[in-house]
């Protein structure tokens, strides 16, 4: 096709192209995600939602005390869980819900008949994710601190630990919703189907229902997914060190929680790699 | 792939889901520059071999190559000289109209002006509109839009004007008449056989998975499809006479009887040759006679 080429610009590498193109997908996208009403409140405000009414339906509640002989609201007590379902449900659910609508609009049909790349495609996502991810716990953090005076880490090493469980979590919530996305065979079914999955997975790994009261089978059937672990994770970082005497193993067990992610981030990686597709074939 | 190879090539194209057969030996080829329309009642097969020259189906058996590429390998640098508007589109739309096309322009290397394309399709008002706020016509210009803003070489019209008003139509007219006169090959699909007469070079007619024809507009369906009739009213009732020599004809019933009432002299339009050709193959005539 030498008539054409010579009259394409072509001096930017492939791989320059499908960042750029990635870049500016994540405006595209997280204007889209905050524009849309619903999403926002369900899976952004959620956790929110949910602090605020255990704050204060559980305010008279012993959650035990710090090292000083303070004692931990429920506000702190909650705080951790609702970081990490805010991962899931920014990550995972509302991923897997618009990726499913967007399957069955014609949105991604359109975009693989377009010349964007699909890597281009997931950094928009990756991105809509992260951006959306900081965004809610920079809001659950301000609501904490200011409406229930939940005292925050002062020393550094902490924010570290914050911060790493934060984006490892983002990552691995985001793949695993993308991977999820394959399952609702229409994107009106998309909510029927993710949200008992995610549902289930907050119940039983600690977001509402103190993680030390649960029977040991389903703790260690928790264990198996991500969520049980981002949540361990947020609470080393929020609660008082004394608690960790409470978790599994007695420990905040770091190692594990990196380790665990890590292997879901990995699995959601291969499945987005094995299963997306910019249409159904030949449906 | 030179300048006169066959943009569009296809032989034998096969297609079958299970065992029911969609396509069945469909052969076409479409030039540079040509704008080639693709007729057929519904579910005959056109969406399907739309979507197989756009990559988005496998063939089951046959030749396909679509500017120079065979469509199951064609990668974004091949998708970046295609323009596909597809049959149907329900996004949610949460972008305006601007921002959308903004959008997609950054896909393309040497895409037309947004501006420019929104006033080609008559949406100037309403580019920093949501698209989910268009009405359906409105959305339609959009697919248009997305489809011609790469400044495709090739451009795929899977019935773009469904949901048009006729003043829309007529604009839209313009529009492909002025990407013809760039050179884009553009392949139609369309019920409205007005629009195919107004648009195209040559058509193809499709029919249980079978091109029962392809020709020139001025040949499709034969020469006997394209004799004229003669209509006119006596005191006995309404007349018809298929003829080559209408004027004859004229002037004999003058002849005869003074100024015919209700005199008509048409030529077959597409439609008519469409219509004919369509119930020629048809498999059940018998509903045909019953809606007489």
């Amino acid at each position: 096709m030498t008539t054409t080429t010579t009259t394409l610009p072509v001096l930017r590498s492939p791989l320059q192209r499908t960042i750029r193109l990635g870049l500016g997908r994540v405006r595209y996208e997280v204007r889209g995600y905050f524009r849309q009403g619903d999403s926002v409140f369900f899976t952004f405000l959620f956790p929110v939602v949910f602090l605020t009414i255990f704050s204060v339906a559980f305010s008279n509640f012993d959650f035990g005390k710090d090292a000083a002989g303070h004692a931990v609201s429920a506000a702190r007590y909650y705080l951790p869980g609702m970081l990490a379902a805010g991962l899931l449900l920014t990550g995972t659910q509302n991923m897997a819900v618009e990726i499913a609508g967007e399957r069955s609009d014609g949105t991604l049909k359109r975009l693989g008949g377009s010349p964007l790349p699909v890597f281009s495609y997931f950094i928009g996502k990756m991105g809509e994710v992260l951006v959306s991810a900081l965004l809610q716990a920079a809001l659950l953090l301000v609501v904490a601190r200011l409406a229930f005076q939940v005292p925050l880490p002062a020393v550094a090493s902490t924010w570290v630990t914050f911060g790493w469980v934060f984006l490892l979590g983002a990552a691995t919530c985001a793949v695993l919703g993308v991977a999820l996305s394959v399952l609702p065979r229409t994107g009106k079914s998309a909510t029927a189907v993710v949200i008992p999955i995610t549902l289930v997975l907050q119940f039983i790994s600690g977001v509402y229902l103190q993680f030390s009261q649960l029977p040991v089978w389903l703790q260690n059937v928790a264990a198996v997914f991500p969520l049980k672990w981002l949540a361990q994770g947020m609470r080393s970082v929020f609660l008082p060190s004394g608690f960790s005497a409470i978790e599994q193993g007695g420990t905040w067990d770091l190692a594990g929680v990196a380790l665990v992610t890590s292997i879901w981030l990995v699995v959601g990686l291969v499945l987005c790699r094995v299963t997306f597709r910019w249409i159904r074939r030949d449906s | 792939m030179t300048n006169s190879d066959p943009v569009v090539h296809v032989r034998n194209l096969r297609k079958t889901y299970g065992g029911s057969t969609v396509l069945d030996g469909v052969s076409f080829d479409i030039e540079r520059g040509e704008t080639f329309a693709l007729l057929g009642p519904n579910g005959a097969g056109k969406s399907t071999t739309i979507e197989i020259l756009e990559g988005y189906r496998d063939r089951s058996d046959g030749e396909v190559s679509v500017l120079g590429v065979d469509p199951r390998h064609g990668g974004t640098d091949w998708k970046a000289h295609l323009g596909i508007v597809l049959q149907d589109t329900g996004e949610s739309g949460n972008v305006t109209v601007r921002e959308q096309l903004g959008q997609f322009a950054g896909y393309y290397s040497n895409p037309r002006d947004v501006d420019e394309v929104i006033a080609a399709v008559g949406l100037q008002d309403k580019a920093t509109t949501l698209i989910r706020r268009l009405s359906g016509g409105q959305r339609r210009r959009v697919d248009v839009a997305l489809g011609i803003v790469g400044r495709p070489q090739l451009l795929f019209l899977d019935e773009p004007t469904t949901g048009f008003d006729p003043e829309a139509r007529r604009s839209f007219w313009e529009l492909i008449h002025r990407l013809k006169a760039e050179g884009t090959t553009i392949l139609l699909t369309t019920h409205y056989l007005d629009e195919a007469a107004q648009l195209s070079d040559r058509a193809g007619v499709i029919m249980g998975g079978r091109l029962i024809d392809v020709g020139t507009l001025d040949r499709i369906g034969g020469p006997e499809a394209r004799v004229p009739v003669v209509r006119w009213r006596d005191a006995s009732g309404a007349h018809e006479r298929r003829t080559d020599h209408p004027g004859a004809v004229v002037a004999e019933l003058v002849r005869a009887g003074g100024e015919p009432e209700h005199l008509e002299v048409v030529r077959p339009s597409l439609e008519d040759v469409y219509l004919a050709l369509v119930s020629e193959h048809e498999p059940a005539p018998q509903e045909l006679e019953l809606s007489r």
